[in-house]
C-alpha cells in the first residue's frame, strides 16, 4: 500500500464514521459537529485527488460559513430528543432496506465495465494549477450554467427575505442618515451666565 | 526511508523556527499593549517584574500555568477541553503559507491565499463551541455573537482577497508580494484602498478584537464565550486571539504593503528585500490594534452587523468591479503587468 | 471573434427575460405604494418583451450555442411562447387576489418572472448542467411562491410538502443524470444520445439511469404513484399561486421530458416506454376515480391534473414524432384550460372570501349567465366534448398511440375518461340546475380578470373549432 492509498483509507474511514455518527447522536450539536467533520475529512480526500482548489473551497464555504450558521439555528432549538428516537428505531428496518438497495445498486453499476468515469486521469506535472484551469473552464465552457447558478442564489435571497422579514410597528431602527445630520445645536445648548462672585453662592460648595 | 525521515524532521526543525518566535510574539505582544495602553491613557503600565517590567508576560505565563481548569459540573467535557485547541490549531497552522522573504516559506502551495481564508473561517469554532458546551447563559449570548459576526465579515474579507487575487493574478502569497515590486505607491494599498481598508478593519473584526469585541462584551455579558474558563484552557484562548492579531497584521504586510519588499526600492542597502521590513510592516498595523482598544468605545451589535452588512460588502463588490475596468484598460503602473500575467 | 459574439446572443430571450426580471426587482424596492403598480405593469411589460424576442429569434433549423450547453429549436421556440403567455394571464387573474389576502405583490411578480426564466432555460437546455439548473431555479421560485401567503398555516404547510418532495425528486433525477455521467462521460445531451445509441449494451447503468430519471420526471410532473404531493399543494397554496403553478410548469415539465427522455435516451426508448405505460394509466385511473369524491374543486382539479398528466405521457410513451406533437398539443391546451377553471375560482372570491368549495358554484347561471358560460366551456374541454379543444387533444394522443399499435391503451384511456367527464359534469349541473347558496359573485374582482376569463374560454373554444394551426406548429416542432 502507499502512503497515499493510506492517507485515502484513513480519510474515508473518519467521513463514513462521521456521517454514520451525523444520524444516530442524540445531540443535535454533536451532530452538527460530526458533520463537519465529515466535510473536513472529504475536503482531505479532495486534496488528495490533486483538488486543491475545490477542497479548501469546501472547508471554506461549507465548514467556515454554512455549518457556522447551522450551529447557530441548531443550538438555538430547544429540541425533545425522546420522540427523535422513536422515530428512528421504527423507521430503521426500511432505511436499512433502502440503504442496502442503494449499495447494491452503486456496487453494480460501478462494477459495470462500461462505466467511462472508472478510469483513471493522467496525472499533471508540477506547475498545474488546478485553480487556473478551474476558472478557465468556468468562465468559458461553463459560463451560461455559472450564471444561471447566480440567478438560483439571487432566487433563494429574495425568498429568504420575503419570507422572513416582516415589519413590525414597534421595532426600533437606527436612522443612521438622522444620526449623522444632527448638528451640536440640536443636542446641546451652551447657557450664557454671568459670572457669580464667591460671597453670593453657598460657601459649604467649596467643601463638597 | 532515511530521507523521508530527515525529511519530516527538516520540516519540522522549520516549524518550531516559525513557531518559537511566534509565541515569544504573543507574549510581548500583550506586554507592549499594556504598555501602550497605558501610555495612552497617562500611565505607566507594567513596571514591576523584571527591569521596566520586561518579565511580566513570563510571570503572567507561570501563574496561569499554575492555576486550576474547572469543568464546570453540567458542561459537556469533551468539547470543553476541546474548544480551546480548536481556537488556537487554526490560529497557528495559517503560518505555514505566510511567506517571510523570497522562497522563505514552510509551504510554498497554489492556493495559499484560499487557505488563510478557509483557515481563518475555521478559529469561530472554538469560540462557539467554548460558549456552548460550558453551558453558560453569558457563553452562549458570546458564541451567538461570535458567529453571526464571522460570517457577516468573512465575506466582506473574501471579496477584499479577491481584489487582491485579481490585482496579483495569483492566490500565491508569494506571487502577490512580488507582484508589487517597485516600491511604495506600486505596492497594493494605494490601487486598493478601499479594499485595504475593508480588509483590515474587517480583520480586527474576526479576531474580535476592540471595538468589536461584542464576543467577550466585559462589561455586557461578563466575559462572553470564556467566561467559564480558568488557568491554561482560558490561556490558549488569548494565545489564540494575539497569534491571530500577530497574523492578521502580517497578512495585511503581505497583501496591501509589499510583504518582505522594502519601501525604499532603489536605495542601496535600505532598498534591499529583507524580513526585517515585513516584521516591521508587521509591527505597524500590530500597533493599529492597540491604538483602536484604547480609542474606540465598543460598538453595539446591531451597529457591527449593520457595518459588515450593508457597507463593507457592498463597498467591496463596487470596488472589485472599478478595479476590474482598470486591469480591462490596463491602467498603470499596477495593472498593466496583472493583466498581461492573466492573458499569458 | 464574431462568431463567438452571435453565440453569445443566440439566448438572447433568456438575457431579455433576466434583465428586465432584476429591474423590477430594484423598481420594486423603491415603490411606496402597498399595490406597487410599477411592478405589476414592469413585469407584464418584461413578458411581452420576451415574447416578441423569443418570436424575432426563432431559427429556422436547431442552433445549439454556449458550449453546447443551449439549444434554440422550434419545440423551444413554442413552449416558451405559451409559458410566457400563461405566466401573463396568471399575473393578471392574480394582482387583486393577491392584494386582498396581504401577499407582497412585489415578491410574487418577481419570483413568477424568475420561475419563467428557469422554465425557458428548461426548454431549451442542451446539457444536462443546464436542464438541472433551470429547474431548480424553476422550483425554487415556485416554493417561495406557495409560502408567501405567511399568515395561512396550510399555504406554509403546502410550501414544506413541496419543498422536501421537490428536493427529493430532484436528488432523484440528479443521480439519475449522475450514472448517466459516470456512463458516458458527458452531459450534453446529444453526445449522451449518441453514446446510449452506439454502444446498445451499456445495459446496467444506463437502466439505473433511466428509472431515477423517469422517478423524477413522474415526481415533478405529479404522476400516480409520485403524485401525493399534488392535491395538498393545490389546495394549500393561495389561489393565484396554484394557477402558476398548475399551467406554465407543466409546459416546461413537458419539454424536460422531451429533453431527457427523447434527445437523450430516445434508443432506450423500449426501456422506458414501458415505465411511461404503467405511470400512464395509474395516472388515469387513480386520477379521475378519486377526483369524484371531492367536494373541493381546488383538490379535484388537481386530481384531474393528475388524470390529465397520464394523457401526456399517453403521447410521449408512443415514442413517433405523432406522439411527441400531440403531447405538446395536449401539454399546451391543457395548461390553457387549466389556467381557465383556476382562474373561474379567483373570479368568484373576494376578500375573506374563497370560491374553493364546489357549492359555491351552485346557481352560478341564475346570477351570472355568462360566466357560468364560460365555466361551462372550461368543463366540457377538459372532459373532452367535442367541439371543444379538449376533445383535439385526447384525440391527437389517442392516434398516435393507435398507430404504434397500443390499441388497448387508448382503450383504457378512453373509458377513464368517460369516468372523468363525470365530475366535470357535476360542476355543469351545480351551476344551471341548483339553487344559489350564500352569496357568490365576481363583485370581487376587476374588469382585468373578467375579460381575461372570457377570452381564456373562448379560446378554448375557439382553438377547438380550429386546431388546426396549432396542431401543425406542435406536430413541425418534430419534423
Amino acid at each position: 500500500m502507499t502512503f497515499e492509498k493510506f492517507v485515502f483509507y484513513v480519510f474515508a474511514l473518519i467521513t463514513v464514521y462521521a456521517a454514520f455518527r451525523v444520524i444516530t447522536v442524540r445531540n443535535p450539536v454533536h451532530a452538527v459537529l460530526h458533520l463537519v467533520l465529515a466535510f473536513f475529512s472529504s475536503a482531505g480526500i479532495w486534496l488528495l485527488a490533486e483538488a486543491e482548489f475545490l477542497g479548501i473551497t469546501l472547508v471554506l464555504v461549507y465548514v467556515g460559513a454554512v455549518m457556522v450558521l447551522f450551529l447557530f439555528v441548531v443550538m438555538m432549538l430547544d429540541v425533545n430528543l425522546a420522540p427523535l428516537r422513536e422515530g428512528f428505531v421504527r423507521y430503521l428496518p426500511v432505511g436499512g432496506a433502502i440503504g442496502g438497495l442503494m449499495i447494491l445498486e452503486m456496487s453494480l453499476i460501478l462494477a459495470s465495465r462500461h462505466f467511462a468515469a472508472a478510469k483513471a486521469l493522467p496525472p499533471h506535472g508540477p506547475h498545474y494549477s488546478n485553480t487556473r484551469e478551474l476558472g478557465a473552464l468556468l468562465y468559458t465552457d461553463y459560463a451560461y450554467p455559472f450564471e444561471i447558478a447566480a440567478f438560483i442564489l439571487l432566487v433563494a435571497i429574495v425568498a429568504a427575505i420575503a419570507l422572513t422579514l416582516r415589519r413590525r410597528p414597534d421595532a426600533r431602527r437606527q436612522q443612521v442618515g438622522e444620526q449623522v445630520r444632527v448638528r451640536r445645536q440640536d443636542r446641546v445648548r451652551l447657557v450664557a451666565m454671568a459670572a457669580e462672585s464667591r460671597s453670593a453662592g453657598p460657601a459649604e460648595e467649596e467643601g463638597s | 526511508m532515511v530521507e523521508t525521515i530527515w525529511q519530516v524532521l527538516l520540516i519540522l526543525i522549520k516549524i518550531v523556527v516559525i513557531l518559537v518566535p511566534l509565541m515569544l510574539g504573543v507574549a510581548y505582544l500583550t506586554y507592549a499593549e499594556r504598555k501602550i495602553i497605558g501610555y495612552m491613557q497617562v500611565r505607566i503600565g507594567p513596571n514591576r517584574v523584571g527591569p521596566r517590567g520586561w518579565l511580566q508576560p513570563i510571570a503572567d505565563a507561570m501563574k496561569l500555568l499554575m492555576k486550576e481548569i474547572i469543568v464546570p459540573s453540567n458542561a459537556n467535557r469533551f468539547l470543553f477541553v476541546i474548544a480551546p485547541m480548536l481556537s488556537l490549531g487554526p490560529a497557528l497552522a495559517a503560518w505555514a503559507v505566510i511567506p517571510f522573504g523570497d522562497g522563505m516559506v514552510l509551504a510554498d502551495i497554489d492556493a495559499g491565499l484560499l487557505y488563510v481564508l478557509a483557515l481563518s473561517s475555521l478559529g469561530v469554532y472554538g469560540v462557539i463551541i467554548a460558549g456552548w458546551a460550558a453551558n453558560s447563559k453569558y457563553g452562549l449570548l458570546g458564541a451567538m455573537r461570535s458567529a453571526a459576526q464571522m460570517v457577516a465579515y468573512e465575506i466582506a474579507m473574501g471579496f477584499a482577497l479577491v481584489g487582491v487575487l485579481m490585482a496579483a493574478g495569483s492566490l500565491n502569497l508569494g506571487a502577490i508580494v512580488r507582484a508589487q515590486a517597485g516600491g511604495v505607491l506600486h505596492w497594493f494599498w494605494l490601487p486598493l484602498l478601499p479594499l485595504f481598508l475593508v480588509y483590515f478593519i474587517s480583520g480586527v473584526a474576526e479576531t474580535n478584537r476592540a471595538p468589536f469585541d461584542v464576543a467577550e462584551g466585559e462589561s455586557e455579558i461578563v466575559a462572553g464565550f470564556h467566561v467559564e474558563y480558568s488557568g491554561m484552557a482560558f490561556a490558549v484562548f488569548f494565545l489564540a486571539e494575539y497569534a491571530n492579531m500577530i497574523l492578521i497584521a502580517a497578512l495585511t504586510a503581505i497583501m496591501f504593503a509589499g510583504g518582505w519588499l522594502s519601501p525604499f526600492a532603489g536605495i542601496p542597502v535600505l532598498g534591499a528585500p529583507s524580513l526585517l521590513w515585513l516584521l516591521a510592516k508587521t509591527a505597524f498595523f500590530l500597533f493599529f490594534f492597540l491604538w483602536f482598544r484604547a480609542t474606540f468605545p465598543r460598538y453595539r451589535y446591531d451597529q457591527i452587523m449593520r457595518l459588515g452588512w450593508k457597507v463593507f460588502i457592498p463597498l467591496t463588490i463596487v470596488w472589485l468591479l472599478v478595479e476590474g475596468v482598470a486591469i480591462m484598460a490596463r491602467v498603470g503602473p499596477w495593472f498593466d503587468h496583472a493583466a498581461a500575467a492573466a492573458g499569458s | 471573434m464574431s462568431s463567438e459574439l452571435s453565440d453569445v446572443l443566440v439566448p438572447l430571450p433568456e438575457i431579455v427575460l433576466a434583465g428586465l426580471a432584476s429591474l423590477v426587482l430594484i423598481v420594486d424596492v423603491f415603490q411606496r405604494s402597498r399595490q406597487r403598480p410599477a411592478t405589476y405593469y414592469l413585469a407584464q411589460l418584461s413578458l411581452l418583451a420576451t415574447m416578441v424576442t423569443v418570436w424575432a429569434t426563432a431559427p429556422d433549423q436547431p442552433v445549439v450555442a454556449l458550449h453546447g450547453t443551449y439549444i434554440a429549436d422550434t419545440m423551444a421556440v413554442v413552449l416558451k411562447l405559451f409559458l410566457l403567455l400563461m405566466v401573463l394571464g396568471v399575473f393578471v387573474y392574480g394582482r387583486r387576489y393577491l392584494d386582498q389576502r396581504g401577499v407582497a405583490p412585489g415578491e410574487f411578480h418577481v419570483l413568477g418572472l424568475f420561475g419563467a426564466l428557469g422554465m425557458m432555460i428548461l426548454v431549451s437546455a442542451h446539457s444536462f448542467l443546464t436542464l438541472y439548473l433551470g429547474l431548480e431555479l424553476m422550483a425554487l421560485s415556485i416554493y417561495a411562491m406557495v409560502a408567501l401567503h405567511r399568515d395561512s398555516r396550510a399555504a406554509s404547510e403546502a410550501a414544506m410538502k413541496y419543498f422536501v418532495l421537490g428536493a427529493l425528486a430532484s436528488g432523484m433525477l440528479l443521480y439519475g443524470i449522475s450514472i448517466l455521467y459516470g456512463a458516458t462521460g458527458s452531459l450534453d445531451i446529444a453526445t449522451v444520445g449518441a453514446r446510449i445509441g452506439d454502444q446498445a449494451q451499456l445495459g446496467v447503468p444506463v437502466a439505473f439511469a433511466l428509472t431515477f430519471i423517469v422517478v423524477g420526471l413522474a415526481f415533478k410532473f405529479g404522476a400516480v404513484p409520485f403524485h401525493m404531493w399534488v392535491p395538498d399543494i393545490y389546495d394549500g397554496a393561495p389561489t393565484a399561486v396554484t394557477l402558476y403553478l398548475g399551467s406554465a410548469p407543466k409546459i416546461a415539465a413537458f419539454g424536460m421530458a422531451i429533453r431527457l427522455l427523447a434527445d437523450a435516451m430516445g434508443s432506450s426508448l423500449a426501456d422506458w416506454s414501458g415505465m411511461l405505460v404503467i405511470l400512464s394509466v395509474l395516472s388515469m385511473g387513480l386520477g379521475n376515480l378519486v377526483a369524484i369524491a371531492q367536494t373541493n374543486i381546488k383538490r379535484m382539479l388537481a386530481y384531474s391534473t393528475i388524470s390529465h398528466v397520464g394523457f401526456i405521457f399517453l403521447g410521449i410513451l408512443a415514442g413517433t414524432a405523432e406522439g411527441y406533437g400531440s403531447a405538446m398539443f395536449y401539454a399546451l391546451t391543457y395548461a390553457l384550460m387549466s389556467l381557465g377553471s383556476f382562474g373561474m375560482i379567483i373570479l368568484l372570491s373576494r376578500r375573506g372570501f374563497e370560491a374553493d368549495r364546489l357549492d359555491d358554484f351552485k346557481g352560478l347561471n341564475a346570477r351570472h349567465p355568462w360566466f357560468a358560460a364560460m365555466m361551462l366551456i372550461l368543463m366540457f374541454s377538459l372532459a373532452g366534448v367535442p367541439p371543444l379543444v379538449g376533445f383535439y387533444a385526447k384525440l391527437a394522443v389517442l392516434q398516435a398511440v393507435v398507430h404504434v399499435g397500443q390499441v388497448w391503451l387508448a382503450a383504457v384511456a378512453v373509458l377513464f375518461s368517460v369516468i372523468g367527464a363525470f365530475y366535470y359534469l357535476r360542476v355543469v349541473k351545480l351551476m344551471y340546475f341548483d339553487a344559489p347558496e350564500g352569496e357568490v359573485g365576481v363583485a370581487g374582482q376587476g374588469l382585468d380578470v373578467r375579460v381575461l376569463l372570457s377570452l381564456n374560454a373562448l379560446a378554448v373554444l375557439g382553438l377547438g373549432l380550429f386546431p388546426g394551426a396549432l396542431l401543425g406548429w406542435c406536430m413541425a416542432a418534430f419534423g
